[in-house]
């Protein structure tokens, strides 16, 4: 038996044996048979990505091959299925898929999980519709337009039997599959939840009453724990270990080092070393007892102060284009006046409230894992590479999420735990402390941004050139990267809306000194901020009202192929899409900017001490206006009163959980602007918990925020990412109506102090 | 020897009295519900009762524990239907649920001494808490229709 055959055998005793197994890959939908595959349903490659299983009792069981890290994927992707399917919810389960390519792509980032699988979910639901339908028109021997699908069951219309969907499975599994043109997607009338109301979240229950398993809470028979020792700085390696104080802990077992991963590392773990305990305690109690040195490494004098000043001093210079069209220096010249303004943001940290953590069992040269991880495939493969096995022995088990937002992307907890597991002959759980978390990250890079506009006597922008800077992502993965190459501008900085006919952007060197990985929203959070932040200084300067300026700003309807506007060396897709499906489109980017602006009351006075700024941002294919109200205290406490977002996603699956995401991207981002910041003292992170790493709390969370969706049938666009990036600059130009006093480097911190006095 | 009730039963403990409440529920009861954050009081994922009051597990020592009662999400109620539970599914509040158990259990030590909170004492009631998706406008809400259901 082939290796694929196996694992569909495998995968098949996973849903239970027997019942109807539709799977849907990008080639159609198929059917398994107990065996598998049924012969000569597919051509290979076989890599369906979606599984649904009606099992003779009626319950429906649908694997999901996503992460779900808050964002609902658990719910929102087997809620698609079910509907197109006429399924009662209350009998749909929900499946965690392992990692494995058959699932195809499983990397929970970039809001992909929607715009990339939405079409298939729905075929795959109508296509078992359909074969249900079929199954009781035969059973009944009448024609299958007689009968339709209703709630779980079907009914034959002019004498008003039913049969129920388990009951129909015998049959289903015998006769031919529909063919294309008898599988009928839902119309938007006769959708249940699609775009509509939810169905109760998968969840729920077993989140409220603390049975949810996360990475950390899976146990295993004769499991140990292990904390780790890891070196200050990137690159820095153990120079001595004293195990004997360690050891003399109650409870520890073993001190074992991990080795460091050659630089820069990538998804490999910082190595160290690791105290292994039969509890916890234990191990938190040995590591604190372990005497190690470490030789600093090539990244020990690395120092946020000088990091910033060099950032500001690279975009005073020219860069490499990403984005050129006309002719900028000239424009700029020939304007009437200019304006210019420098920003900075600085490292951030994901800080999810759950500190990575995993679980390894390696026996036999076989490698099992449980972790909660946004690409389990990146984690099989990662470990199957780094402890030197066959793919094919390595299983990564997927627990729910305590949060992500990027850092949950990156095996390297995995591939310690599997090392640990393997050294000491036991399951393992590698446990992060919260200062681990924060101090072994892989940081949201810092950035600076030059930008500078030139005006026309009416105040209309004639040129538009922004430059930033700031540490590649790549430059985790491959040695020798001197900056960000310019398609990584394509994240809301060389792909805004606007109708400027002389439009440059640059990327200006800047060298990665510690891990720089994905943080929700990416290069938009600093992008958006300093866009956000400059467009009002733009229209403050031309004496307009920012909103109104923003409209003229974005200009005319016009719907363009970005490829076509100037980009240089553009990447080969649009955040994993086709330019050609996703034109950048000034009338969606004018109908947000309208909503938010109605909706949130804009112009309407408020008293001394608020304000509301406003910014638009069209990331991760989607546009999001927001209008968000500040009350500065004397004391510069900055608070939300209200916030107002307007989306628009194209098509929207769950307009619950994406209201919910914005409403988490306006709390993320008051972080992101007023509280949080990593910085770096001879090259250590000097922040270490959450008194010191300040994210937004209760009290000065927002009091209210109100997120308008626009209706829409079009191409679905993403969701967990596009609400922070808006939000940072309407935070800041809301600071700014309220007090005077311009943000221009992040965090707020203290800056707003004694502001009435200014 | 510290003898002591988790959820209504009867447990003995005889290891490290300075073991956090946090791991003995964790590692040993296996009670999985009572989340690790921060282990240093700064984000109340580990917010249990002692006594009927919330108080952080990670900073609670087994060695204080002789004679306590202490309950935690999963013993809040027996069905999982406390007010609070209800209200949380009703609003569909939790996005990750990582923290949830955590502020479920210090948002029903508010109510039990203060059943129709105000927004602001809502506030200084939760602000030990954390939630990194951003809940807390539906947290608020939340509470606020538990304790009208209540009265």
């Amino acid at each position: 038996m082939r290796a694929v055959d196996r694992d569909r055998r495998r995968f098949l005793k996973l849903l239970g044996m027997g019942g109807l197994v539709i799977a849907a890959d990008p080639g159609g939908i198929v059917r398994l048979d107990a065996d598998g595959l049924e012969p000569g349903a597919v051509e290979a490659p076989w890599t369906p990505h979606v599984y649904v299983r009606v099992g003779e009792d009626g319950t429906i069981t649908i694997v999901c091959h996503r992460s779900e890290m808050g964002q609902g994927i658990r719910t929102t992707m087997p809620m698609i299925i079910a509907d197109e399917m006429e399924a009662d919810w209350a009998r749909c389960r929900v499946e965690q898929a392992d990692g494995d390519e058959k699932y195809g792509s499983q990397n929970t980032d970039g809001s992909t999980s929607i715009r990339d699988f939405l079409a298939k979910y729905r075929e795959a639901g109508a296509t078992v519709r359909a074969l249900l339908e079929d199954a009781a028109a035969k059973e009944w021997g009448v024609a299958a337009g007689d009968v339709k699908a209703r709630r779980h069951e079907v009914v034959h219309e002019a004498t008003g039997r039913t049969k129920g969907y388990g009951a129909l499975v015998a049959t289903a599994r015998t006769i031919a599959m529909p063919d294309k043109a008898r599988v009928r997607i839902k119309e938007a009338a006769e959708r249940r939840w699609q775009g509509k109301t939810m169905a109760p979240s998968i969840d729920l229950v077993a989140m409220t009453t603390g049975t949810a398993v996360y990475g950390a809470d899976v146990r295993l028979p004769g499991m140990k724990v292990a904390v780790v020792a890891r070196p200050p700085a990137w690159g820095g390696t153990v120079a001595s270990v004293d195990e004997a104080d360690a050891l003399k802990v109650p409870g520890v077992e073993k001190i074992v080092r991990i080795p460091a991963s050659p630089m820069p590392g990538g998804f490999l773990p910082l190595g160290g070393v690791a105290v292994i305990a039969n509890d916890t305690w234990a191990a938190l109690q040995g590591r604190r007892a372990l005497k190690v040195t470490f030789e600093p490494g090539p990244h020990a004098a690395y120092d946020s102060v000088a990091c910033k000043a060099a950032l500001a001093e690279s975009v005073s210079k020219p860069g490499k284009p990403g984005r050129s069209t006309g002719d900028v220096a000239a424009a700029l010249a020939s304007a009437a006046r200019t304006v210019r303004a420098d920003y900075y943001v600085p490292h951030l940290s994901h800080a999810q409230m759950e500190p990575v953590a995993a679980i390894a069992d390696v026996r036999n040269g076989k490698v099992e894992a449980w972790a909660p991880t946004q690409s389990p495939q990146d984690a099989r493969n990662t470990l199957a590479q780094y402890l030197k096995v066959d793919a094919a022995n390595v299983t990564v088990h997927v627990t729910l999420l305590g949060g992500a937002f990027g850092r949950k992307s990156k095996p390297d907890f995995l591939c310690e735990a599997a090392y640990l597991s393997r050294e000491v002959g036991a399951p393992v759980r590698v446990q992060w402390s919260r200062e681990d978390d924060l101090r072994h990250s892989y940081y949201h890079a810092a950035a600076a941004h030059h930008l500078e506009a030139g005006l026309d006597p009416s105040g209309k922008i004639t040129a538009w050139l922004h430059r930033s800077a700031y540490p590649s992502i790549s430059a985790t993965f491959a040695p020798g990267v001197t900056g960000p190459t310019p398609d990584e501008l394509v994240n809301g900085a060389s792909d805004v809306p606007w109708d400027v006919p002389n439009l440059r952007v640059e990327v200006c060197p800047a060298l990665a000194h510690t891990r720089i990985g994905w943080y929700r929203s990416v290069n938009a959070i600093h992008h958006g901020f300093a866009i956000g932040s400059f467009v009002d200084e733009l229209a403050r300067a031309a004496g307009k009202d920012p909103a109104a300026f923003l409209l003229e700003l974005i200009g005319a309807d016009r719907s363009e192929n970005l490829l076509k506007l100037g980009l240089v060396d553009p990447p080969k897709d649009y955040y994993g899409a086709s330019f050609a499906d996703y034109p950048v489109d000034a009338a969606r980017a004018k109908r947000v900017v309208r909503l938010a602006m109605e909706k949130s009351g804009w112009g309407s006075p408020l008293p001394r001490g608020r304000g509301r700024g406003i910014a638009v941002h069209h990331t991760f294919l989607t546009y999001v206006a927001m209008v968000v109200e500040v009350e500065v205290r004397p004391d510069g406490t900055v608070l939300v009163p209200r916030a107002t977002a307007a989306v628009d996603a194209g098509f929207v699956a769950n307009p619950e959980r994406a209201r919910a995401q914005m409403e988490g991207a306006v709390v993320m981002a008051m972080g992101n602007v007023l509280s949080s910041e990593i910085t770096f003292a001879e090259g250590r992170v000097v922040q270490g918990n959450y008194h010191d790493y300040k994210v937004t709390r209760m009290a000065a969370a927002p009091r209210t925020v109100d997120v308008h969706l626009v209706e829409s049938e079009g191409l679905p666009g993403g969701i967990g990412e596009p609400g922070v990036p808006p939000a940072g600059g309407a935070i800041g130009n809301a600071i700014f109506a309220a007090t005077g006093v311009r943000v221009r480097e992040l965090p707020v911190g203290a800056q707003l102090a004694g502001w009435q006095a200014r | 020897m510290i003898t002591l009730t988790v959820n209504g039963t009867r447990r003995t403990f005889d290891g490290d009295p300075a073991m956090p409440l946090l791991w003995y529920l964790r590692d040993e009861l296996a009670l999985t519900g009572t989340k690790y954050g921060c282990g240093i009081a700064q984000c109340g994922a580990c917010t249990v009762h002692v006594g009927g009051r919330p108080v952080r597990s990670c900073q609670t020592r087994m060695g204080t524990l002789n004679g306590a009662a202490v309950v935690t999400i999963e013993g809040l109620h027996p069905k999982g239907e406390h007010p609070l539970q209800a209200a949380w599914r009703e609003i569909d509040v939790p996005q990750c649920g990582f923290c949830q158990p955590g502020q479920i259990m210090q948002a029903a030590g508010l109510l039990t001494t203060n059943p129709r909170p105000t927004d602001a004492e809502i506030d200084a009631a939760m602000s030990g808490h954390i939630c990194r998706c951003g809940t807390y406008t539906r947290i608020r809400t939340a509470i606020k229709a538990a304790a009208e259901k209540r009265s």
